[in-house]
């Protein structure tokens, strides 16, 4: 148990207001002067399901998920399924308390609504408290909301109790439920909410349990933002006014805030048929000249491969997004995975054309995106931002300041029809739309309605002018060309800052990883450091083109490197090999592929098993050890 | 000179503007169906005023996507089955353009039926020529769509025993607000139909009986075709659903009995396009969006100030 941070996990049933709750308070917590980190575990499912969320809250600076959590407050799931004789699912309605019950720390608290649970049910609940030293406190606050208001109101009487026995503040909770509730909720909430406090505060030594709320103070404004909002921001501010798309998870959150937002700015978003149509839709638009994006998740994006590839011949920009969830096919669809970077990077006939950036933490998602947008247009390419439904829904605190940057609405290599009169036409007026010989391969381009601009895009290989053209001449010119374009970016990258790195610079040891598992592996790196041992890290985000010299150099810098990625195949582990052509004898994996991301203390566990003892076997743990090539 | 210059400029158009350099002849073979939508065009672009420079044609694959090499404006020659969803978006972010959209049977109603569906029920603003020959002709002569039952190919060797797709009442039931057909073999009429459908504003289908001489001789060249708004012997409200609706199942029972029957089946000239529907609920701008990114003069708005307060 440490003291210096509150993990408070709030459980319930799909349907119960745990999202928005635990949102609430995880904003009080940062505007109380911490830092925050939530994470989600939701099936896919409307009513019922068991279902939580994490708000782990310190002074300093939080990137991951904790190992575990030190405080439950466990609703009950209302909409549970009728545990009835020889029901196949149990007793759901208790799974809010007896689901959560291993990974709570020793010391925890416990609070419970008894008026929705019953304890007696869980087989041993009273001996494993003891055991571990569980602080537990039924409470009837359903009892309690029913009595002052309805019975929904019982979070809010939840959130009060947990203020009471963390010695939290109300104010935050107040100010909070004043911004976010309509007048007539927001005074019985108040009510709910003091009333719990006082009598937990009545009626327990609530100075027992030793998990308190630390205090902390920040030196800007923070606003509480998930990977998703970053995403959507990043677009705008890069002048993106159009969105079409097809909902599916986890996709649609960035889909969500982009189509409520953007009416606002003048912009357009269309919800369209499926996702062949989103993504043409996008390819349409941009080539009408706007900037534009669609996006999906595995599943979708899979229909999305051919106009992908489309944009890739036609070169028209735009910015895909994929936000990854467990395959293959349907999978699980609310449990982050990383397994579909290999499809993202190979979908679609020919040789891949495109960019692909991997952000690591909501911070850069915003700028991966701004950089998507930016490299999109710039270079006539296609640009896809990798994320995942770990790095989409957890919210963590960002200074505002962070986005405070001029927006960039150019459309890049556009010309204007003065300067289009100058570029090389044929004899009946068509514009050299795609130039053999140009500057780092990007050749300039016109849009529709302009004077001078006359040009076929079209999917076959063509000649400058766009005409279908298949002599070999041509078809090598072109595709080299277009090849170039990746050169050009890549050197452009590396002015764009985009990897991560923790630990110190001369470690023995190095964990390379991509995406979303950045912050857990370098809250890992600093532990292991802590306790003696010397490793750094490498967070890569640039999948393609792929900073081949970046991650050579960390490679040689070290003894042994261990992948750690979300799949099952170490796919990231075959793109570094891939890339630098060797290293198979000194790279070795940690996977995780069940459903949760890693725990700073699994990658903790599965280095000192991989790497010091060898063997890999990090006991108590859901994950795997793939040994390097030869061992 | 302004952003899109070419737009609304008053000339005279010369057909010619429309045929390319490169490419002045098509390759479709002779005979073709092809070439009477290709004329059409050329002859209703430059009478209805639209310039090579402000047209935006977008087609599918197939023999009808090579109409993109051969009709000289801006072009997007796409994927199979997808010009629908890319000329949508064009014409949402540039609703100035005119956008046409134009593909196959095998391309429009087969795999690209859900766009076709869903274009129609929203009844965006554009153009939709299907080249409708009853079969595929660039990979040599397989079922289509709107094969007849019983058509024989290397396909479907036993004869297809599947009832032909519907084109017209498809499109009427998805939500099209101008529906037509026309035949190769009736120039005038193809003219004359073409121009009423740029004109349209709203969602202009035309099914284009496009006969293949090299793989469907089965379907003989639509000849002796039969206006119905010519004919006496039809009489029906083209404004009507009902009455049109039955006059399209006529038409297309009738056509596997040899009789080819032709003419503009439904026009509704008072549903809003989908560009203004979008506009009256305030999810799409007055001002073409295109045009803002030449606009030095536009303030463009950012996250920092309009949206990361809810986040404090």
């Amino acid at each position: 148990m440490t003291d210096d941070e509150l993990i408070w996990r709030i459980s319930g049933g799909s349907g119960d207001g745990i999202a928005s709750t635990s949102q609430n308070f995880a904003k009080a917590l940062m505007r109380s002067g911490l830092n925050v980190f939530t994470h989600r575990h939701y099936p896919s499912r409307i009513r019922g399901g068991h279902t939580y969320t994490e708000v782990r809250a310190s002074a300093d600076p939080v990137e991951s998920r904790g190992d575990g959590y030190n405080f439950l407050l466990a609703l009950g799931d209302s909409f549970a399924r009728n545990p009835q004789e020889k029901s196949v699912y149990g007793n759901e309605e208790i799974k809010p308390l007896s689901e959560n019950l291993d990974e709570l720390r020793e010391g925890g608290v416990i609070v419970y609504d008894e008026g929705l649970l019953d304890a007696s049910e869980i087989p041993d609940f009273e001996e494993r408290a003891e055991e571990n030293d569980w602080h537990v406190f039924p409470l009837d606050l359903r009892g309690l909301a029913r009595d002052m208001g309805r019975e929904v109101m019982r979070n809010t009487a939840g959130v009060g109790a947990t203020c009471a026995l963390t010695g939290m503040d109300l104010n935050h909770v107040e100010d909070l439920m004043r911004d976010a509730m309509p007048e007539k909720i927001l005074e019985p909430n108040l009510e709910i909410l003091e009333t719990a406090y006082d009598q937990v505060r009545e009626e327990y030594d609530v100075d027992a349990p030793d998990v308190s709320v630390p205090t902390g103070e920040h030196d800007e404004t923070q606003l509480l933002m998930s990977g998703s909002d970053a995403i959507s921001y990043g677009a705008i501010d890069e002048g993106c006014r159009f969105i079409a798309g097809y909902p599916m998870t986890p996709w649609t959150e960035v889909f969500t805030i982009m189509t409520q937002n953007l009416p606002e700015l003048g912009g357009i978003s269309e919800q369209v048929e499926d996702e062949i149509a989103a993504a043409a839709l996008a390819v349409g638009a941009s080539h009408a000249g706007v900037k534009a994006m669609s996006g999906s998740s595995g599943g979708g994006f899979a229909l999305m491969s051919e106009p992908l590839g489309l944009a890739e011949m036609t070169e028209t920009p735009v910015v895909l997004v994929e936000a990854m969830r467990a395959g293959p096919s349907t999978g699980m669809p609310t449990k982050p995975e990383q397994s579909d970077l290999e499809h993202v990077l190979y979908t679609s006939q020919g040789d891949s054309q495109r960019v692909v950036l991997a952000p690591g933490t909501v911070e850069e998602a915003y700028e991966q995106s701004r950089i998507a947008f930016r490299l999109a247009y710039e270079y006539q390419i296609p640009a896809i931002l990798l994320y995942d439904q770990k790095l989409g829904g957890e919210m963590t605190n960002v200074p505002k300041s962070h986005f405070d940057r001029e927006p960039n609405p150019t459309l890049g290599k556009t010309l204007s029809e003065d300067a289009l009169a100058d570029e090389p036409h044929s004899t009946d007026g068509k514009f050299h739309r795609f130039q053999h010989d140009v500057e780092d391969g990007v050749s300039p381009r016109s849009i529709p309605g302009q004077k001078g601009g006359r040009f076929l895009a079209t999917g076959n290989e063509h000649s400058p002018t766009g005409h279908i053209e298949e002599s070999p001449d041509n078809r090598v010119a072109q595709i080299d060309r277009r090849t170039q374009k990746l050169e050009a970016i890549r050197a452009d990258l590396d002015t764009e800052d985009t990897g991560s790195y923790a630990g110190p610079e001369d470690a023995q040891y190095g964990i390379l990883t991509f995406g979303s598992q950045q912050g857990t592996v370098e809250e890992a790196v600093g532990r292991l450091n802590d306790a003696g041992v010397s490793v750094k890290s490498y967070g890569v985000s640039d999948m393609l083109p792929f900073p081949t010299e970046q991650v050579e150099a960390f490679i040689e810098s070290v003894d042994e490197v261990l992948v750690v990625e979300m799949t099952a195949s170490g796919q990231f582990r075959g793109l570094v090999q891939k890339n630098l052509g060797r290293y198979g004898e000194r790279l070795s994996s940690l996977l995780k592929y069940n459903g949760n991301p890693f725990e700073p203390a699994e990658v903790v566990d599965g280095f000192e098993a991989a790497i010091i003892e060898g063997d890999g076997d990090a006991s108590g743990h859901q994950t795997t050890f793939v040994p390097a090539a030869g061992d | 000179m302004s952003t899109f210059s070419a737009i609304g400029e008053e000339r005279e158009i010369d057909r010619d503007e429309y045929t390319p350099d490169v490419e002045p002849q098509p390759t479709w073979c002779p005979g073709c169906g092809d070439f009477s939508v290709l004329k059409a065009l050329k002859q209703a672009l430059p009478e209805v005023g639209r310039s090579p420079e402000e047209t935006l044609l977008c087609t599918g694959i197939g023999c009808s996507g090579k109409l993109n090499s051969y009709l000289d404006t801006y072009g997007f020659h796409t994927i199979h089955g997808r010009s629908l969803p890319v000329a949508r978006a064009a014409k949402l972010a540039n609703p100035d353009l005119e956008v046409i959209a134009a593909g196959g049977d095998g391309d429009g109603y087969g795999i690209g039926g859900n766009h076709f569906l869903h274009t129609a029920r929203e009844n965006h603003d554009m153009t939709y020529i299907v080249f409708n020959n009853e079969i595929f002709g660039l990979t040599k002569g397989q079922t289509s769509p709107t094969s007849p039952k019983g058509h024989k190919s290397k396909t479907q060797p036993h004869g297809s025993a599947k009832e032909p797709l519907k084109p017209l009442s498809l499109s009427l039931n998805a939500g099209a607000s101008y529906v037509a057909r026309t035949a190769a073999v009736n120039p005038n009429q193809a003219k004359e139909i073409i121009i009423e459908a740029i004109e349209h504003d709203g969602f202009a289908h035309v099914d284009f009986l496009t006969q293949c001489p090299t793989w469907n001789k089965d379907a003989r060249q639509y000849v002796p075709y039969i206006d119905v708004q010519e004919s006496e012997d039809y009489d029906f409200d083209t404004t009507d659903k009902v009455e049109a609706a039955e006059m399209m199942r006529e038409t297309e029972e009738a056509l596997h009995e040899g009789k080819v029957l032709t003419g503009r089946y439904y026009v509704d000239d008072d549903r809003p396009s989908y560009g203004a529907e979008k506009q009256a609920i305030g999810e799409m701008p007055e001002e073409p969006l295109a045009e803002r990114y030449w606009d030095d003069d536009y303030e463009w708005e950012r996250s920092h100030e309009k949206f990361l307060d809810k986040h404090a």
